[in-house]
């Protein structure tokens, strides 16, 4: 069978290499890195319920790294749930709450249409149990409109989930007036929000926004992979999904991964050490290349708004004439990294569901390419990725019999 | 067996798809075919050049993902100096072969491949009026069936979602 390496190797390593794929991952700087090394053999490196010295060491990663997250998001009457991603997190939300309901004439989920797939599908299997699934629509900037929210809620509601940013397009919610108008309505419903791609982003506070349960996600803000938390309020009643040994919590077994706790407190720090500074940077930079690539290259849609209301690591565009997954790997060779929502890359040979949700075309969603700043990014880097975008796009539209008229006439 | 999607391209469809054969709309084609759809995500094109029966070039422009730019330009390269009978018996197994593999997912590149391929050698015959060679059936092959299911496809899509195309 085909080996990765062998690929790897036709592929070669550029000389330059940009990462602008924060949204499916990333790297771990060394700090966080460093903050790590300990747990795996020099301390902490028990299980953190037992009572033994390397087991409060561990004990301590969890406590610490919880209040400091509390902080940031200003949390004092709830409890932050360790997990292990943010689909984990979104889940346990979204199935724990099910499974704790009373009220079984309430059975109405509703959801806006450019959800993550990790809260879109829990909610489709409780559809296989008795839920039913309302999925709101968005304006062709994806914002979710509150007076349609507001038509939907009705008695049957049991739970809203609308994420604080989109994950592909940037967008953010004006969250704060989409929990105000279905609290208003009905305190009872569960409001959860999948905060992934706004913390650390914007400005988040679950007392002055009201909500109920967030999901955070560590490897989404230069943390190490393996870290999520769902913060749930102290009146909302969940259960657990997993099944297993008692910890030091209730609603998520096993025991945690405490070097990477480590990691992404350390994330946390350095993330919200001079936060606002840092939002400017990126937001400049995000702005650069929008402009950069709308300015270099023809036939460019940006999806997602502009301005404030755009997250100020996100930049998605489509590219017309030209496929997305070609785009990822071109850029690839070319050392720019970056991801596609076209229909190739999603491996369900469907395109994706946000791009189509602001009412684009199928062959804009397949030209669709997201990309991420990071405040690690230089403008050296932006410039570096605005040289290699034209050349790459060019190369594919040369390959593409789309956008052009010649023979035309020829084919029936 | 593992249930884990496997990669996507052998080393061999990255060589193509940076360096493609055969790139490019021929002006004194004989005979042009397209297949796919935009909205699909895959276009192919294919252009031939023939003689006496006999594939003397071959070109081809693709709108699509690595696997579908690498299959037509590898396709084209199969069929330069073949006869039209020889070229219409190219599988899109024989494709996904000399492409070094293709996981199932990325099948269907090939298959449009083929599809447009066979149109081409189709709509030649029955363009330049020869009698239908005892070779080509009456009815439309596998792939060029698939081809047209895949454009059908999109306005299934299109309404399922509520919208026009």
């Amino acid at each position: 069978m085909r080996k990765v390496s062998e690929f790897l190797i036709e592929h070669g390593k550029p000389s330059r290499e940009v990462y602008l794929d924060h949204e499916n991952s990333g790297w771990v700087p060394p700090e966080v890195v460093n903050e790590m090394l300990p747990y795996f053999n020099q301390k902490g490196y028990g299980h953190p319920s037992i009572t033994n010295r390397p087991g409060w060491e561990a004990y301590e990663v969890l406590e610490s790294t919880l209040e400091l997250v509390g902080r940031t998001l200003n949390v004092s009457d709830g409890e932050l749930i360790i997990t292990h991603s943010g689909t984990e997190s979104n889940n346990l939300a979204i199935k724990g709450a099910a499974l704790a309901r009373t009220d079984k004439e309430r059975y109405k989920i509703i959801v806006s249409a450019i959800e993550h797939p990790s809260v879109i599908f829990p909610a489709r299997t409780l559809e296989e149990h008795g839920f039913k699934l309302v999925t709101i629509p968005v304006d062709n900037e994806g914002f979710v409109d509150p007076e349609m929210l507001e038509a939907l809620i009705d008695e049957k509601t049991f739970m809203v989930s609308i994420q604080a940013v989109n994950h592909e397009i940037g967008t953010i919610q004006n969250l704060e007036e989409l929990v105000k108008i279905v609290k208003e309505r009905d305190e009872k419903i569960i409001f959860h929000t999948d905060a992934s791609d706004a913390y650390a982003r914007i400005p988040l506070d679950v007392k002055k926004l009201g909500i109920d349960m967030m999901t955070i996600s560590s490897h989404k803000i230069h943390g190490p992979k393996g870290v999520g938390l769902l913060y749930v309020d102290k009146k909302i009643k969940i259960k657990s999904i997993l099944d297993g040994a008692l910890s030091t919590q209730r609603f998520w077994p096993g025991v945690e991964n405490v070097p990477a706790l480590a990691g992404f407190r350390k994330a946390v720090e350095l993330a919200f050490t001079d936060f606002e500074k840092i939002v400017e940077r990126m937001k400049v930079l995000r702005d650069r290349l929008i402009d950069g690539i709308i300015e270099k290259v023809p036939d460019v849609l940006l999806n997602g708004p502009r301005g404030e209301k755009r997250a100020p690591d996100n930049v998605n565009v489509s590219f017309l004439h030209v496929e997305g997954e070609s785009i990822t790997i071109e850029l690839s060779t070319r050392g720019v990294y970056v991801s596609s929502g076209s229909a190739c890359t999603s491996r369900v040979l469907e395109p994706s569901h946000v791009i189509l949700a602001i009412g684009r075309r199928y062959e804009e969603a397949h030209g669709s390419i997201l990309f991420k700043i990071s405040r690690y990014h230089t403008e050296g880097d932006i410039e570096y990725a605005l040289s290699q975008i034209p050349p790459a796009i060019q190369r594919l539209r040369t390959i593409s019999p789309l956008g052009r008229e010649i023979m035309e006439e020829a084919v029936d | 067996m593992s249930t884990r999607t496997p990669l996507i391209y052998s080393p061999k469809v990255l060589e193509i798809f940076r360096n493609p054969k055969n790139l490019g709309a021929m002006q004194d084609a004989s005979v042009v075919s397209q297949a796919g759809s935009p909205a699909c995500g895959d276009v192919i094109r294919i252009y031939l050049k023939i003689e006496d029966g006999k594939i003397l070039d071959a070109s081809f422009e693709s709108y699509g993902c690595a696997a579908n730019i690498a299959a037509a330009s590898i396709l084209t390269e199969m069929v330069k100096g073949k006869t039209l009978k020889e070229a219409w018996m190219i599988s899109w197994e024989e494709v996904a072969e000399e492409l070094g593999g293709l996981p199932a997912i990325k099948y269907h590149c090939s298959i449009l491949a083929v599809g447009g391929l066979k149109r081409a050698i189709r709509k030649y015959i029955d363009e330049t009026r020869r009698e239908r060679p005892d070779w080509l059936p009456v009815d439309l092959s596998k792939e060029e069936r698939q081809a047209l299911e895949e454009e059908e496809l999109i306005e299934k899509m299109y309404k399922k979602h509520g919208r026009a195309p």
